[in-house]
Formats: C-alpha cells, structure tokens, sequence
C-alpha cells in the first residue's frame, strides 16, 4: 500500500510510541499527591515542557486536550463566550476553515449566542481581506486557520493579527497543518491562541493542544476537577509523552523535510498538470502552499469512483477531509474558491509526508491515469 | 469474476456478498448512500440509508475482509426512484419503488459504474435464481423460498443487465437458513429486522409523504353513478382496490362496503363502488422487458402473472401486441391499478415484465 494520505494523519514515530509505551507501565493519577501520581505528573510536566520549548510558549500557556477539534472548539466557544456578555458579540471566522473551526463558530450563530463573519477567499483559497472592515469594535475572537488542510493555502496570518491587536481582537489559529512544515512559533505569532495535535506529527491520535496566552479569558468547554486551569479531565501521561516526543522529532527534521517534499511536489504538479483535464486546486507550489499537499480537480470524473480505483491499486489517497459517513461531499473549501459543484465533484488530495519516497510517486504515476480514465467512464 | 458486492446494512446482502467470498470471487463491497439528509438515524426495520446501516455493511465488509467503499447515489436516486414515486402517484398511479430502484439504480447506476471501474457483475441479497441455459442464456427464475421470492421486483431487468447479476440466495430455503448462517459466520447483522416499508418513507407513512411533496388537493368522492358520496385531501393518495380510510359519511345504498374503483387526478376525484367492480379479467401492460427469447410472444401463450410482489400468480394466455403485452386472465383478478408492475412467468421461471396501463377491462 503506498500511504499519500499524511494530512488525513501520518505513520506513529517510534519515538512517540516508545514514550508512549515507557509511561503506560507507570500507575498513578497526574493530580494524585502520592509516589505514583507525582512520577506520573513529572511525565505529563515534562512533556508539557517539551512541547511548549518547540512551539515558542510557555509551558503554561498549554493546555493539553484531546485533539485539535476540542483545542479549536475550547478557543472558539471559551473566548467568544468570556467576551460577548462585554458587547463582543460577532465572531469572525473565514470560509475554509477546517469544520472543527468552523462548526464551533457556525453553532454559537445558529443559537443566537453570535453574529458571524466568515471571511471570504480567492480563487487560491487565500483571504482576501486580512485587515478589512470586519475589523469592528464588536468582535469576540477572529479565527484563521495558519494553512489549509485541503489546499495547503498558507494564510496572511500576520496581517490579520496586526489588524486585530490593533482593535484589541484575540486571534486564533488552527495550526495543525502548517507545525510539521512551517516555523510555527506562538508568542512571535502574537497568536491569542493556537490549535495543534499529534497525529500529524507522527504521535498518537487523542492528544492536542491549546496554546493559549495567560492573560486570555476563556469560558471552559468541560466542568470537572480543573486539571488545567481551562480544562478538566484527568491528565493523560502516555499520551503528552507521546505528543512530545513526536513533535520534538518533526521540528528536528521540519526544514530538510520541508525542503525534500517541496522537491517532490513539484515534479508531481508538473506531471499531473501535464494530464488532460486535470487542475491544481489552491496556490503555485512555493512558499504560499504547504509542500506535502497536492490538490487537484478531475473534470468529469467523481471522487468516490477515484478512490475506489485508487484504493483497490494500492494507493491510499483522499477526496478532501475525511468524513464520518464516508459519503464524500463537495467541499466547502473549493466551492469558497469559486468551483463549482460540478467541478469540485472530482477533487483529490494527495498529502506526502515523512515516509514519503519518490518510489511512492512513481506508484501514483503508474495508476493514476488508468483510475482517471475508469472513473470518468463511470460518470460525472 | 470481479464482483461488486451491494451492501444494504442487511443480514441478505452481507450472506450474499459471503457466498460470493466463499465462491472464490475477487469481492469488494460497496454502501450505496440514497438519503439526501445524511444524518438519518432511523429506528426499528425501517430504512436502507441511515447511518447505522452504513456502518453495519462497513463491519460485515471488515467480518469477510473484503474493500468496502460508500457510493453517493443520492441525487440518482433521488431523480429516479423518488420523482417517478411522486409524479406516478401525481398521475393517478400505483408504482412500486424497489422495482425503479432495481431497474434505475442497482442494475444501472450502480452496475454501469461497477463495470467502468473494472467489475464483471453485481451481487445482491435478493431471493431470485438465475439459471444458466445451454444456449448461454440466462433465466431468471423465483427463489427456492417461496414466501421470500423477491422474482417479482427484479424481473424489470432485461437479458443484458441480467448476465450482470449475481443472487447467492436465491438458492435459500429460507430466511432462517441465512439468519442461521450469518450467526455461524459471526455477522453481526444476523437478528436484524427485515425492512419491509418503502426505504425512503421513514416513518412508514405514505400518504403523509404524499401530502408533504404534493400538498392537500381537496376533491370529491363519488359512486359509480356519479352522485358525491364523500370528500378526499387528494385524489393522488388513493389506490384502486383500497377499501379502508375513505371516510365516507353513510354507507351505500345495500350496506355492501365500498372500494375505490377509479382514481383521476386531472379532475381530482376518486370514484368508490361496490366489490364487483375492482374485477378485471384482462390486463394491459406497456414498457414490456422481454426476458425469454425463447418464448413465444406473438400468439397467446400459457403462462401465470402477478401484480404485486407477494400477490398469487393467475393463469393467463399472454400475448404481445405491438408495443404492449395483454394478458387474459383465466380467473378474474381484483383491485389492479395503473402502475404496478405485471411480471409474466412459466413455472418458477420469469418470462417478461410490463407496467400495467390505465385500463383494465373487466
């Protein structure tokens, strides 16, 4: 099987498991004030270390989560929530956003807790109006995802956050795209808060974070034994050894592997532009895209049949976002960049990652065209 | 062969997509999603789309080791099966929607797509035979379970799609028998009720989903004679035959109970009269699929028909006229209606299908 799905979630490093496997032996509750509890705390404590050192915070500015989706509804919910009873009362989010972003941002709307602003993108999927006129005297909390997870788009971050300090506006991030491959650092981000997660550092799946500033106000999603000052539930060791060790690894490697992956997506959007009717969905490869993503758009032919070739040949690739149902909608991201439905009918993203080797690319090659050729004689 | 595997969620299919392992086929499964709204979770024996059926065809694919995959073909469905549903109904009609689905979307979207994509043939639950002749033909022929024979609903397929198809049950001799090996298999869908309503009316209510798409069209009920005896919501909701639900305000004239002898929707009245009526002894059907080459057609021939999927098979001289096939019955039928589908059979074995048009003579 040749795996190209690394942003859906990547290979678990053997650091991360081995971390993993040293601090399940352990018994003992990280709130617990005995032996055991404190040898477990010190694990969970020099994790949190860890990993606040490679993202540029302080240690107590991470709140360990269960994933990014919890990290993005805690930042979402907790610092609209903590503001809106002050007058704040518009959210501003944008139109890609991963739906763990966007979903938190969309319920408070729909249950009138809101007025939401959802920024608009260009044909590149990049937004057009960092620093515009939503920028009001009204608004909670901007969110703005650091890079796409379809497209790769990197996303005029700084901008947005000099606009929004300027207004006194926090900004948050979902940042777990761009960490494996971009200098995500938070305090020099003058980020509010920030979303990142394991799985796609190669640590496990069930452990995230929220970076987010002490002075920050937020409402807790969870009311319970206040392990973190945010965030109840029982502290999980094994997982945030796991997390740590993972993210440790990715950012040793992040630049060389920034470097070797944009070397191979290139030559791949060059090969699969050459295919007849098939489009490079989001920006040139470059310093504007993350280099593991490479998304296209395949006229007249469905994703779902795409995949089923793919699959059955061995390579493992995705439509978009994987989805719960595994019915593959169209993508609110493509259609924000102005596709049609028809159009973004055919999307495919292969993500390279750290396993990644030319030898996988040339396996995509080899069946790529047949599967385009069968599932377009399969039907738009 | 190939075989594209079409998993409902249900215990028939995960046995059949079994058999068709089990055979030495290279199998992969494939979860057709037909709602439009994907959260559906429905409770008890309705439905084929829900989200929970999706999942109990995913782990039915993980217990055989097979590729599983889900194909959106909502909006085929949806163009297909559902609008004919309406407007059939809309036009005074009695259509049977597993028929359309069979003939719109199992073994044409789905097979079509299944063969573009490398696939030799499509396999189901249903409970219908195929024997191979040794001309090389095929011959669609009733399940060996009489009260699960599912002949009905497939004979709308013609020869072509029929070399397609692939029905590991139809050998079953009951349904205890594949409950019986779904458990020996462990699939965990082996006490799973049967779904018996029509999947796309979750709550079971055709009328109230009628009257959702179409809206209430007040009209009048009238006898035989002419004279007003009652008042409908919608002359779309009503079958021919149908006695219960007319709520008419006085019984007849001889206290004979009334049934609906006619419906016309362009002028929005139902027409009721006494049993005698609903009886025809000759049917007219059109569309016809011809699945018996070797049969005789042009003259009357000697065969049984059936008008509903469960109905008993009346004999008949069939015969084809035209564009149409007309069937004299031997013994009177009643309560047909326009719509349903007329499947022609010699013995166990399915010789044609036809939509029934709008007149049946008495």
């Amino acid at each position: 099987m040749t795996y190209l799905d690394h942003a859906a979630t990547t290979p678990l490093r053997a650091s991360a498991r081995d971390a993993w496997l040293a601090a399940v032996e352990h018994e003992g509750n990280p709130s617990s004030s005995h032996a055991p509890g404190r040898r477990a705390r010190a694990i969970v404590e020099d994790a949190r270390e860890r990993i606040a050192a490679v993202m540029g915070a302080h240690p107590t500015e991470v709140i360990l989560t269960s994933g990014a989706t919890e990290a993005d509804n805690l930042a979402i919910v907790g610092l609209h929530r903590a503001r809106a009873a002050a007058g704040r009362t518009r959210l501003v989010s944008t139109a890609i956003e991963h739906h763990a972003a966007l979903d938190p941002a969309r319920r408070l709307a729909a249950r009138g807790e809101a007025k939401l602003t959802e920024l608009a993108v260009d044909a590149h999927g990049i937004i057009t109006d960092p620093a515009g006129e939503w920028l009001s005297e009204d608004v909670s909390v901007v969110s703005v995802m650091w890079a796409n997870n379809e497209t790769g788009a990197v996303q005029p971050l700084e901008a947005v956050v000099d606009a929004a300090t300027d207004h006194g506006v926090p900004v948050h991030s979902d940042a777990v795209q761009a960490v494996p491959y971009l200098p995500v650092r938070f305090a020099e981000s003058g980020l509010t808060s920030m979303a990142v997660t394991a799985h796609k550092v190669g640590g496990p799946v069930g452990v995230g974070a929220l970076l987010v500033r002490r002075d920050a106000m937020l409402e807790p999603l969870f009311h319970g034994g206040n392990q973190q000052r945010v965030r109840s539930g029982t502290l999980d060791a094994p997982g945030a050894a796991a997390f740590a060790a993972a993210l440790a690894d990715a950012a040793a490697e992040r630049a060389s592997e920034a470097d070797r992956l944009a070397g191979l997506q290139c030559d791949l959007v060059a090969w699969v532009e050459s295919l007849p009717g098939v489009r490079l969905t989001g920006p040139r490869p470059g310093p504007g895209r993350l280099p593991g993503i490479v998304s296209v758009v395949v006229e007249g032919a469905r994703t779902e049949s795409l995949l089923t070739v793919l699959d059955l040949s061995g390579i493992a690739v995705s439509g978009g976002s994987a989805c719960a149902a595994g019915v593959h909608r169209t993508s609110h991201v493509l259609g924000a960049m102005g596709l049609a439905e028809r159009e973004a009918a055919g999307a495919l993203r292969i993500s390279m990652g750290r396993t990644t080797t030319a030898e996988d690319i040339a396996a995509l090659r080899g069946v790529l065209p047949d599967a385009i050729e069968r599932a377009r004689a399969a039907g738009a | 062969m190939r075989i594209l595997a079409a998993l409902s969620g249900g215990v028939d299919s995960a046995v059949a997509a079994a058999r068709a392992v089990d055979a030495g086929h290279d199998v992969v499964g494939v979860h057709m999603a037909l709602s439009r709204s994907r959260a559906e979770h429905r409770n008890g024996s309705r439905g084929c789309c829900s989200i929970e059926d999706a999942n109990d065809a995913r782990r039915a694919a993980d217990k055989l080791g097979i590729p599983y995959y889900v194909w959106d073909l909502s909006d085929e469905f949806h163009d297909t099966v559902v609008s004919d549903f309406l407007s059939e109904y809309e036009a005074g009609r009695t259509p049977n929607p597993c028929v359309r689905c069979n003939e719109h979307i199992k073994f044409d979207t789905l097979l079509e797509r299944g063969i573009a994509l490398g696939f030799d043939a499509v396999c189901t639950g249903h409970y219908a035979r195929i024997e191979l002749r040794e001309d090389g033909g095929r011959e669609l022929h009733r399940g060996a379970d009489p009260a699960k024979d599912q002949s009905y609903v497939l004979a709308v397929m013609g020869p072509e799609r029929l070399a397609r198809a692939m029905f590991p049950l139809g050998t079953a001799t009951s349904k205890a028998e594949v409950r019986a090996e779904a458990v020996a298999r462990g699939l965990g869908v082996s006490n799973k009720p049967d779904s018996y309503d029509i999947c796309f009316v979750a709550d079971g209510d055709t009328g109230g989903f009628l009257r959702r798409a179409l809206g209430e069209r007040p009209g009048e009920i009238v006898d035989e004679t002419g004279e007003v005896v009652g008042e409908h919501t919608g002359a779309y909701a009503f079958t021919v035959g149908q006695r219960k639900g007319l709520r008419l305000p006085r019984p007849a004239a001889d206290g004979a109970p009334r049934y609906v002898t006619g419906i016309d929707t362009a002028r929005n009245v139902v027409t009721v009269g006494p049993e005698q009526l609903l009886s025809v002894s000759e049917l007219v059907g059109e569309d016809v699929v011809w699945l018996a080459p070797d049969v005789a057609s042009d003259r009357p021939t000697d065969c049984t028909v059936q008008v509903r999927a469960h109905g008993e098979p009346v004999a008949a001289r069939v015969e084809r006229r035209g564009e149409r096939v007309v069937a004299a019955l031997e013994t009177p039928m009643r309560g047909v209606a326009a719509g349903q589908s007329l499947v022609v059979y010699q013995g166990t074995r399915v010789i044609g299908q036809a939509t029934l048009t709008r007149e049946p003579r008495p």
